[in-house]
């Protein structure tokens, strides 16, 4: 896990709103930013020559403007650190594949088998510092097995701290104050009260004593004892993945930032290459593929792709990719290409030559399925499957072309059925023969037809256990007109039967 | 009825006759020939299921008689056919003539459908070749309304190349389209036709029966049919039986063989 802590966003974020370096111009003033607050205006956060003439994060404007007349004011923006802070926790995936916010001004990111692609943890976290360096965030960084133990070190660490999965947790971190077991201001008022300073000195106290004395479980920040479990691995933390599932993951860190499309297309095929090796090793295939694309200003673009059925053909995977890519906007230009594949089948190795002349032979049909998925979209692409159902349009259900279909009991075929359905029954005007029986002549889209033969009625009552009670039955025909025509219509309800007036005719299906 | 697959040299698919007055040496098409014809065009008009209903007709057919890919000496020619097939539509078709709907479909198709909702006419013409490039597929049904832009002559004959590099068999169903120019080696015209009475309920329609016209193919003589499904096959209803009533051959005309 790798901690991040942006110690004073909120001055960060003013000052490169400002465009201004560190200490230099409107910088160089004491400056502050202030919330609103019942009593006022409150301090919400100061810059270094602020805080060295002693104003103080949390204190009143005004108490603060006696110590300091010189003071420059400007409004604090919580939302616009929040919003920032979530583009930075989507950006910090460059290092692992899974970060998490830590409200108000940290970063969790999950590093689990990520370390070696940058050349090992210390090479990771010098990136990490280089990187939020160069982006002007004054941030503090620190790595561990768990991700309280990583923000203990981030906040009350040195800076750029590493704690190896083997070492002891418990003393490397028994020196750290309890503030660093991310606990209530009540809760470490109340340590402070009773002596415990630092996280051995909790070690000394019976544990059976402590329990008694921090009842609240429910909420782990009231509780020493919970926090001081997730610190060591004991507990899990809810919000992180409980079973490291190690997703094949290969990018590309390019010295160069890139900001033309042939050139991205060359670092997907490279990538796609990679990715196939890395699937072949596990003698796995992708379903999922994420491709993400690191700008240099600090924005990230992702693109997700789905497949019909596992793949790790790289001609195939580049060009699908190929068809997402097209509304890229570089921008100030790409730095690093990462492609992921988040979801994978198992895949066996197959003889790979015999597909080299696809071009003759043909594409295998979860390619051809692919290849309309992406251009048409998941909904265009689809099988019918039966579904138990009397109601004809219920029938039938729609799912992905290559996903099993159910089984299911097979309907009885007592009654033909047509061959199209329309998407939704059409009224037609009727003229009948005789009252409530057959129309002898219907019209529908403007022509007249007159029936010569029909079947029926078929009557398929309204499904009671799904539909409300005032649903009228149908009476299905299945007629044909004097030229010939076959259609499926029915009539919706009876006369008296209570639930609307005279029954109305519809036209549902057309026979071959 | 005049049948020519003794003529054609040896090399040739059957029926393919060429050189002069080549129409006329020509075969006449019946049901149950093997054509081998990967891309047919047609057209029917929108408000019935006639179009559709042959295509599928004549793709059984095919699929019987031809067995497209199943090549006699192939050791897995005996298993059922277990292909998929495809079934594309684009907006305007699927508003004027419905969904396929899978129990009304034949039942050795049915659960081997997978449907293309294209919106454009492009996107729809875009997901037919891409079909017709597919090794897995079946056959290929296409359906696209009106006389759209994107169907010229040079998409037209896109749709017959692939076909026929890649054996692919293509019935494109027209609906209310004009007959424009078009590459298809067949090119039917197709209305629905009073069907035959049941044995059993002679108020009730019968089998499917169509009128169909043959009025440009690149193997076989024009003519007129009127065809009826019978759940096993495709047969000629017999009040058409003759064809084109205009044309009477002499007697010796005939070869043996036709009987």
């Amino acid at each position: 896990m790798l901690a991040i802590w942006c110690a004073h966003l909120a001055i960060d974020r003013w000052r490169l709103a400002e465009g201004c370096d560190r200490g230099r111009d409107a910088d160089a003033a004491p400056v502050v930013l202030v919330g609103e607050s019942a009593h006022g205006p409150r301090i919400a956060a100061v810059n270094a020559a602020a805080q060295a003439q002693g104003a103080v994060v949390g204190t009143m404007l005004a108490d603060a403007r006696a110590l300091c007349p010189g003071l420059v004011v400007h409004p604090a923006d919580p939302a616009g650190d929040l919003a920032f802070l979530e583009g930075l926790a989507l950006w910090a995936q460059r290092w692992g594949p899974w970060s998490a916010l830590d409200p108000p001004d940290g970063v969790i990111v999950d590093t689990t088998g990520a370390a070696h692609l940058f050349g090992g943890e210390q090479a990771l976290v010098a990136d990490a510092l280089r990187l939020l360096q160069r982006r002007g965030l004054a941030a503090r960084v620190a790595l561990a097995p768990t991700a309280g133990a990583a923000w203990a070190l981030a906040h009350h660490g040195p800076q750029g701290a590493i704690l190896a999965g083997g070492e002891d947790v418990a003393r490397r971190l028994g020196a750290l104050p309890v503030a660093a077991l991310r606990l209530d201001d009540d809760v470490l008022l109340l340590l402070r009260r009773l002596g415990l300073k630092r996280i051995e000195d909790l070690a000394s106290v019976e544990r059976e004593n402590l329990a008694r004395r921090f009842r609240n479980r429910r909420s782990p920040a009231a509780n020493p004892l919970v926090r001081l479990d997730q610190l060591l691995g004991r507990v899990p933390e809810p919000a992180l993945p409980v079973i490291g599932v190690e997703a094949p993951m290969v990018q590309r860190r390019l010295m160069e930032p890139i900001r033309h499309r042939s050139l991205l297309d060359r670092v997907v095929a490279d990538l796609a290459g990679d990715m196939a090796r890395a699937l072949e090793g596990r003698g796995q295939g992708a379903r999922r593929l994420e491709l993400g694309l690191w700008k240099v200003d600090g924005e990230v673009l992702v693109r997700r792709l789905e497949m019909a059925a596992a793949s790790r053909d790289p001609a195939h995977l580049v060009r699908l990719f190929a068809a997402r890519l097209d509304d890229v906007d570089a921008g100030f230009g790409i730095e690093l290409v990462r492609m992921r594949a988040s979801w994978t089948e198992p895949l066996a190795l197959a003889q790979s030559d015999l597909e080299a002349a696809a071009e003759n032979h043909g594409t295998s049909l979860a390619a051809c399925i692919d290849r309309l998925t992406v251009r048409l979209g998941p909904q265009a692409v689809r099988r019918p499957a039966p579904q138990a159902s009397h109601l004809p349009e219920r029938a039938q259900r729609w799912q992905p072309p290559l996903a099993p279909v159910k089984t299911s009991q097979e309907e009885f075929e007592f009654h033909h059925r047509p061959l199209k359905l329309l998407d939704r029954p059409e009224s037609i005007a009727v003229i009948y023969a005789a009252p409530d029986g057959l129309p002898r002549v219907f019209g529908w889209r403007g022509r007249r037809h007159v029936i010569a033969r029909a079947e029926g009625p078929e009557r398929i009552a309204p499904e009671w256990w799904r539909e409300r009670s005032s649903v009228r039955l149908r009476d299905y025909y299945r007629i044909e007109d004097e030229e010939g025509r076959r259609f499926w219509i029915y009539r919706h309800g009876i006369a008296g039967d209570g639930r609307g007036g005279m029954p109305e005719w519809f036209i549902q299906g057309l026979s071959a | 009825m005049h049948l020519s697959n003794s003529s054609v040299p040896s090399g040739l698919p059957p029926g393919l006759v060429r050189g002069l007055a080549a129409s006329t040496r020509a075969g006449r098409w019946r049901p149950g020939l093997a054509t081998g014809c990967r891309h047919a065009e047609i057209f029917a008009p929108a408000g019935e299921g006639s179009g559709a209903g042959l295509a599928l007709a004549l793709a059984r057919e095919a699929l019987k008689n031809e067995g497209w890919r199943c090549a006699p000496g192939d050791p897995a020619a005996d298993t059922p056919d277990e292909r998929a097939w495809l079934w594309v539509q684009d907006k305007a078709a699927r508003r004027l003539s419905g969904r396929p709907y899978r129990p009304g479909l034949p039942p050795d198709l049915r659960h081997r459908l997978i449907h293309v909702a294209a919106d454009k006419p492009e996107d729809a013409l875009f997901a037919l070749e891409e079909a017709l490039r597919c090794r897995d597929l079946a056959f290929v049904i296409g359906e696209i309304a009106g006389n759209p832009k994107a169907l010229d002559f040079t998409a037209s004959r896109r749709l017959s190349l692939a076909a026929e590099r890649h054996g692919v068999p293509l019935w494109l169903v027209r609906l209310d389209a004009a007959c424009d120019l078009g590459s298809a080696r067949m090119r039917w015209k197709v209305v629905a036709a009073p069907s035959p009475a049941p044995r059993w309920n002679a108020h009730a329609p019968g089998d499917p029966t169509w009128r169909a016209e043959l009025f440009r193919a690149h193997t076989f003589q024009p003519g007129q049919w009127t065809l009826r499904d019978d759940a096993s096959a495709l047969a000629v209803s017999p009040a058409f039986e003759a064809g084109a009533g205009d044309l009477v051959r002499a007697p010796g005309d005939r070869s043996l063989a036709a009987g």
